[in-house]
């Protein structure tokens, strides 16, 4: 039997929460982190609500050094790294640094670094562009110093599809499990909520121009008009069952036990209209658990908010679920926290495996009246008690993406 | 698990923007280092690079995707296409959903975010910037996952797909990435390679204050010296290349032309700097120990090191003894050679480019020199094959690319044994 990836550890700082449980608790409760941005005026922009993590103090998590060294995208994932470290109690000075590995993704990279590095090169000259630059706004900037910050020398990655990123990216430390390391501290952050980045986002087509908080980002409802970004990590530190079992950890969230990617090959920036392949993704990650349908006690949706993209997605859950799709409980917190990209499908595992944990699914904010073809078993009116096992969650990548990962209940 | 080998291959690099036109100017030892012409480089450091003299229409491309598609985009969809055309493969007889993507790109769209920040900002003046001056693909640009959606979409490609971007060793471990998911049984068939343009005023800026790039400025035909006693850093380089990847059986039911397999590829991170490089060689050493193990070859069977050599001071001496730690003795008689001594060094596209040098070197048994060495360096003493190309039959390469961020990848070509007679 291949080496079994287990999950021992979880980081979260989200808009509504800093920490695992904060943000947990902050999500059952239905309790949102949307809210007009207050970290640049916005009022030029069409999109003025976002997910921001407010009162995240880098410092509380990060040397002082480091911080001018990155981006705002990578303090974040620093700070869930080591919460989700801490939270295993994996001491990475005791293990062994070739067994330690580390896999990110990211949709954007460091923005707001970017931002103003340009701005001085082009409004002061070249040699006003910092040191830090190199190394600051590229993808690969928060796996490099994950790695560095904790020792780990293993096999390391970053794995980039928009924001089916976290789940990707989660199937790749996987991959690294069971090709021999022992742990990968895995999934993804954003930092999208910077005047540029947003003015980038917002000729995606995609975003909801509303300004209450309460109606912008709804995902599945008739009254849906896209989604609204937002920011945060999610880092899950991902264990060999055996070298969990070996040191005599107690604490198992789950197992990742299935995953399909899949490319619409369709459009630029155009859903595929017959789903097919988004379909097929949830399929492939179904077969490869060895699970069918009948075994999924939940499922954690893409919720696009695009009334195109939530009707694709609701179609392609009936298509792999067949006559179990309006049982099958379907939630998101994305309209809780706003739509993160990669960082938003990493957050979503962690949100699954925190429900196996305690029984119980956070409900879907918003959704009062589903949109035709979206008559689902939707979790609305509040946190939903479940005997939960196994969820699916999907992902889908601006460009065509589609992705799925199944996570389980440990059982020994 | 299954093999992967390699049968089709596709190039745009400076100097040289096919497959032959590559080759005939690194076997022939030419350099496409300038004094940089796409904009006017006076006030930086270092003010050269190797550029390619590219037209996306006459390459084959569409206006709309010329227009939609930031370069680097570009040249990787140009080497698909030549890739495919080499490995005469058939998109109409292939099944599509087991045919993925996976390209390296360490800084993405950058080019077309930074001319596009200036219409939006009045030229760097305002921070608060103004939509309504936007450029309609701003989105496809903030998003490197467009490299790998573009070339799904135009193929209409079905498989796993993904951009990979590990800094400097994204081309390699985009193919190993590849080659993990044809070995799993993930994919069939893969598009794999690497693209990057980045010589634009943000990207030769941010390279300046750490002093990465040479300032050779006064002779830019031989500023990249790898291995050179004399060398002061890499000269910025631009371009894509693309392998296409077919599990074994597949290429042989299809009776494929096959350059030759992939046998061992891994990575290890040196946990030590994002830019820095001790000069042990220690982590470097480590992925190849690996990748070697997994081809079952000796050291000795290594007939060609393919370096990442980028001509900084430390690189070149950290792989350097990475190699004499792992192959020994026969460090000292492998030939060894860095085609950025040619083409310069294209960040994230580099890594392709030179996997697709190997493919090329195992095929057509002529090993590519290092342009420009000249001075030996003490701490650099072994066979970086100077200045002219060697004619000799090799059945394995070792290619290896060192990254920021501390990434070290190191990736093994060889003839299939079936094919070595």
């Amino acid at each position: 039997m291949s080496r079994r990836a287990v999950i021992t550890g979880l980081g979260v700082v989200a808009p509504n929460g800093i920490g695992t449980e904060q943000y947990w608790a902050a999500t059952r409760a239905g309790r949102p982190g949307i809210r007009r941005i207050s970290r640049f005026d916005p009022s030029r922009y069409a999109t003025q609500l976002a997910g921001e993590v407010e009162g995240f103090t880098p410092t509380d998590y990060i040397d002082q050094r480091l911080i001018v060294q990155t981006d705002r995208w990578t303090w974040m994932d620093l700070a869930a790294a080591k919460m989700a470290l801490d939270d295993a109690g994996i001491v990475p000075a005791q293990e062994e640094p070739y067994q330690m590995s580390v896999v990110t993704a990211s949709g954007s990279g460091g923005n707001e670094f970017g931002q103003k590095e340009i701005q001085n090169l082009w409004g002061k000259g070249p040699i006003f562009v910092g040191a830090y630059q190199s190394i600051a706004w590229f993808y690969a900037a928060s796996t490099g110093q994950i790695s560095i910050k904790h020792g780990m020398k293993g096999a390391s990655g970053v794995i980039i599809s928009e924001a089916a990123g976290g789940l990707d990216a989660l199937a790749q430390a996987r991959r690294a499990i069971r090709r021999g390391v022992s742990i990968v501290v895995s999934g993804a952050g954003e930092a999208p909520i910077g005047p540029y980045a947003l003015t980038c986002q917002m000729q995606n087509g995609r975003l909801s121009t509303r300004t209450d908080p309460g109606t912008a980002y709804r995902p599945f409802d008739a009254d849906a008009s896209g989604y609204i970004p937002g920011e945060g990590s999610a880092i899950l530190l991902v264990e060999e069952l055996e070298h969990s079992r070996a040191r005599g950890n107690g604490q198992i969230y789950g197992e990742i036990i299935g995953h399909g990617a899949t490319q619409d090959g369709y459009h630029h920036s155009a859903f595929a209209p017959d789903g097919r392949q988004f379909a097929r993704a949830m399929r492939l990650a179904l077969d490869s658990a060895g699970i069918g349908p009948g075994d999924v006690d939940a499922i954690i949706a893409d919720a696009s908010g695009v009334p195109e993209g939530d009707r694709l997605e609701a179609q392609a859950i009936k298509e792999v679920f067949g006559s179990r799709a309006a049982e099958v409980p379907v939630t998101s917190t994305k309209a809780t926290v706003g739509r993160l990209y990669a960082g938003g499908s990493a957050l979503d595992v962690a949100t699954a495996l925190l429900a196996i944990r305690d029984g119980v699914l956070p409900p879907l904010l918003n959704l009062e009246q589903p949109a035709e073809g979206c008559e689902l078993n939707f979790v609305t009116g509040g946190e939903r008690p479940a005997r939960l096992d196994t969820i699916l969650i999907n992902a889908r990548g601006y460009g065509g993406f589609n992705s799925a990962l199944v996570v389980r209940r440990y059982v020994d | 698990m299954k093999r992967t080998v390699v049968t089709g291959v596709g190039v745009v690099a400076p100097g040289g923007t096919s497959r032959d036109s590559f080759w005939e100017m690194i076997t022939a030892g030419r350099t496409a280092t300038r004094r940089i012409s796409f904009f006017d480089p006076s006030g930086f450091r270092s003010q050269i690079a190797a550029e390619a003299d590219f037209d996306p229409r006459a390459a084959g491309l569409t206006d709309e995707e010329a227009a939609r598609m930031d370069r680097y985009i570009q040249f990787a969809a140009v080497a698909a296409l030549e890739a495919l055309r080499d490995g005469g493969l058939d998109l109409a007889l292939v099944d599509r959903d087991r045919m993925g993507i996976s390209l390296g790109s360490a800084v993405g769209g950058t080019t077309y975010l930074e001319n596009g920040y200036l219409a939006v900002s009045d030229h760097g003046k305002e921070w608060l910037v103004d939509p309504t001056k936007a450029w309609p693909y701003l989105y496809n640009a903030i998003i490197p996952s467009s490299l790998a959606s573009e070339l799904a979409l135009k193929f209409n490609l079905h498989g796993p797909s993904a951009v990979i971007s590990t800094g400097c060793t994204s081309g390699i471990d985009a193919i190993g990435y590849a080659h993990n998911l044809i070995q799993d049984g993930e994919a069939t068939v893969m598009i794999a390679g690497a693209s990057e343009s980045p010589i634009s005023p943000i990207s030769m800026a941010c390279f300046d204050p750490i002093r990465a790039t040479s300032s050779r400025n006064d002779d830019p035909a031989h500023a990249s010296r790898p291995f050179d006693l004399e060398r002061d850093g890499f000269v910025m380089g631009e371009g894509g290349a693309v392998l296409l990847l077919e599990e074994l059986e597949h290429a042989r039911a299809r009776g494929a032309h096959i350059y030759c397999e992939i046998v061992g590829f891994a990575s290890r991170g040196n946990a030590f700097h994002m830019t820095g490089l001790k000069p042990d060689g220690l982590d470097m050493a480590e992925a190849i120990m690996d990748a070697l193990q997994q081809s079952g070859l000796a050291p000795e069977a290594i007939g060609y090191i393919n370096a990442h050599g980028s001509g900084t001071k430390q690189n070149d001496r950290h792989e350097t003894a990475a190699y004499k730690r792992t192959l020994g003795q026969h460090a000292y008689n492998v030939p060894i050679s860095s085609i950025k001594s040619m083409i310069g060094h294209s960040l994230g596209g580099i890594g392709a480019l030179e996997m697709a040098a190997c493919a090329l070197v195992i095929e057509r048994g002529v090993i590519p020199p290092t342009a420009n060495y000249e001075h030996p360096d003490p701490e650099c003493d072994l066979d970086y094959t100077p200045k002219v190309a060697r004619r000799r039959r090799v059945d394995a390469v070792l290619s290896t690319g060192s990254g920021f961020g501390g990434f070290q990848s190191a990736m093994i070509f060889a003839r299939p044994k079936e094919l070595a007679s």
